[in-house]
């Protein structure tokens, strides 16, 4: 499969610098807070802003080498470039947007992308999806050797969201070129690319499989991005592979792995077993509290219980009969946990 | 008791003010009957004046048009040193009261003006002829229509433009295939607008180009000309500018509300003030 290298790319913005170097094989979603130089990447992949250093090559051809005075036109880049608001040109059809790059007829994608009813219709007429199907099959129908995608299912409402994002995974695992595109939603990341970066104030840092992320999260800040509740503690003893750490309000938690001082211990909501009476299983870590917020996601809910969420289906819900306000033990084994040096 | 004051105060200041603007107007038209209104038009003096004014105006817009809208799109897309003193040089002939307009445009062009002698070597002398008039409506009217292009082109989402780029489409063909459908009805507008106010242009015209039949005498100067000798006339030459004026007027205000209905971004930013 061919693939994009990003070698080295640096980009100067306001308060920092981006730096990056990245290999796209298949799909591979950035994610980091706004403002991180997310879009930034992938406009100086298109060739929409010059970074002052580094190397850009797709599938072998080079569209930017600073050290070679290489700077391709934006127009000579074979980028399918998805704008966050689509980008759609208000004073043309569906059809006129598809063949704006006079490449393909329109016909082929109507039909690919469920539109053949709208082939006439202006943007203004259609719903956030459509507007996205229509985006889509406009980049598809420049024929890219790369696909650049800025935030592909923010502007949509949720319910829309889910369908979209499962059209979209498909579409991308039948394409095969190579995707980069970035989100500030790690749950998007996860369901939609083979690995995923995370990038904070323009540096990478961490880059693998969402399971590795997950599994071993560089730092605090990638654990809380991953989904992780973060407990703040000090670590009081240490040994046979056990650390105990003590949290501010005394309750004293045990972790798996070796640490001292000040840590950050990392506990993912689904690791987190919730009951109404005392449980005697072999989880070490039992926290008791009352709960603070019930937040519905779908078939699951989201149970704020004191300094931690916990994540239970919503039959569990309905089972233990839980209401806000109501005492509960919170409940994880140190197998669970993961210990990292605080970041502060 | 206070609120029904407040009302008859707010009420009769309205009335009297469209009352004052309206009624010079209404005079223009019920000075003679309608049919002596016509039969005035058919002067030599009024045919020459509206040939002059209509010619020269064609020009002055072609003009405009041709070096405005470049200009329009440099400033409104391109951040570049000095960017605000070239806004605040365009929208100069704005404030810069007409009869300096002139005596400026002397000073520059005049045969003893700053160029005037390298015009002389080339053979070509400027004031006090038709081509002068092109340049005095040219530079008094031209910021109405640069300010309502750099709004339009402002208007454009620049991702229209990245996006065009992205699918392989040139800067020229992205220009005229994007830029310009968009900006379309802001550019129109500008330019009536700024059609209505060269062709009511008087100060700088009668300084610089002088007050001469069939040659350099506009619709303006031709009124202030027969106002002595033949009122009838002028009136008759006033009311047809007052009814171009009102054209123009209706068709810009039903250009921007198509505008403002069938585009994603509004243009409310038109500036509607002529002065003569």
């Amino acid at each position: 499969m061919a693939e994009l290298v990003l070698d080295e790319i640096v980009v100067p913005l306001r308060s920092f610098d981006l730096r990056l170097s990245l290999e796209v094989e298949g799909t591979v979603a950035l994610v980091g807070p706004s403002g991180a130089g997310k879009s930034t990447i992938l406009r100086a992949i298109a060739g929409l802003m010059k970074p002052s250093s580094g190397r850009v090559t797709v599938s072998g051809e080079t569209w930017f080498d600073s050290s070679r005075r290489i700077d391709a036109a934006v127009d000579e880049r074979a980028v399918g470039f998805l704008f966050q608001d689509y980008a759609l040109f208000p004073h043309m059809t569906v059809r006129q947007n598809i063949e704006f790059a006079r490449q393909n007829k329109a016909d082929r994608y109507l039909w690919q992308f469920r539109l053949d009813q709208l082939g006439d219709a202006r943007p203004a007429e259609l719903s956030g999806g459509e507007r996205q199907r229509v985006a889509l099959a406009r980049a598809l129908a420049r024929n890219p050797k790369v696909l650049l995608l800025d935030e592909p299912l923010a502007a949509l409402d949720t319910h829309t969201k889910a369908t979209v994002r499962r059209e979209l995974h498909e579409l991308l695992h039948e394409l095969r070129i190579p995707t980069l595109f970035v989100t500030h939603d790690f749950e998007d990341a996860a369901a939609l690319a083979d690995k995923v970066g995370v990038l904070v104030e323009g540096s990478l840092r961490q880059f693998g499989r969402t399971s590795e992320l997950v599994a071993q999260p560089a730092d605090p800040f990638v654990a809380s991005f991953t989904g992780a509740n973060l407990l703040r503690g000090r670590v009081t003893e240490s040994s046979d592979g056990v650390a105990r750490v003590r949290l501010p309000d005394g309750t004293l938690i045990s972790t798996t792995g070796a640490a001292a001082g000040e840590v950050v211990v990392a506990v993912y909501p689904w690791d987190v077993t919730v009951s109404i009476v005392e449980p005697h299983d072999s989880a070490l870590n039992v926290i008791v509290a009352p709960i603070n917020s019930i937040t519905e996601l779908g078939n699951r809910v989201r149970l704020a219980v004191g300094p931690i969420s916990a994540e239970i289906t919503s039959e569990s819900l309905r089972r233990l009969d839980l209401r806000v306000d109501q005492s509960v033990f919170a409940s994880f084994k140190a197998t669970g946990t993961r210990v990292l040096a605080s970041d502060v | 008791m206070r609120r029904v004051v407040l009302a008859l105060v707010l009420g009769l200041a309205t009335a009297v003010s469209l009352a004052f603007l309206l009624l010079p107007i209404v005079a223009l038209f019920v000075h003679t009957t309608p049919g002596r209104l016509i039969s005035q038009l058919s002067s030599d003096v009024v045919k020459d004046a509206f040939v002059v004014s209509l010619k020269t105006s064609v020009i002055a817009q072609f003009l405009i048009l041709a070096f405005g809208t470049p200009t329009a799109y440099v400033i409104a897309t391109r951040r570049f040193r000095g960017r605000s003193l070239a806004v605040t040089l365009v929208e100069l002939p704005l404030v810069l009261p007409p009869a300096v307009a002139g005596i400026g445009l002397l000073a520059a062009f005049g045969r003893m003006g700053l160029l005037g002698s390298e015009l002389t070597a080339l053979g070509i002398s400027l004031p006090f002829t038709q081509s002068a008039v092109v340049v005095a409506v040219t530079f008094v009217a031209s910021p109405l229509y640069v300010r309502a292009a750099i709004a339009a082109f402002e208007g454009v989402d620049p991702d229209l433009v990245a996006a065009s780029r992205t699918l392989g489409v040139s800067p020229t063909r992205t220009f005229f295939r994007v830029v310009m459908p968009l900006a379309r009805a802001g550019l129109a507008a500008g330019l009536a607008l700024s059609f209505a106010r060269g062709l009511g242009e008087f100060g700088a015209t009668i300084m610089f180009a002088g007050s001469l039949q069939a040659v350099t005498q506009t619709l303006p100067l031709a009124i202030y000309a027969q106002f002595d000798l033949d009122f009838d006339a002028a009136v008759a030459m006033s009311a047809v500018l007052v009814l171009i004026s009102v054209v123009l007027l209706v068709s810009l205000r039903l250009l921007l509300s198509w505008q403002s209905s069938s585009s994603t971004r509004s243009l409310s930013r038109f500036g509607l003030s002529t002065s003569g």
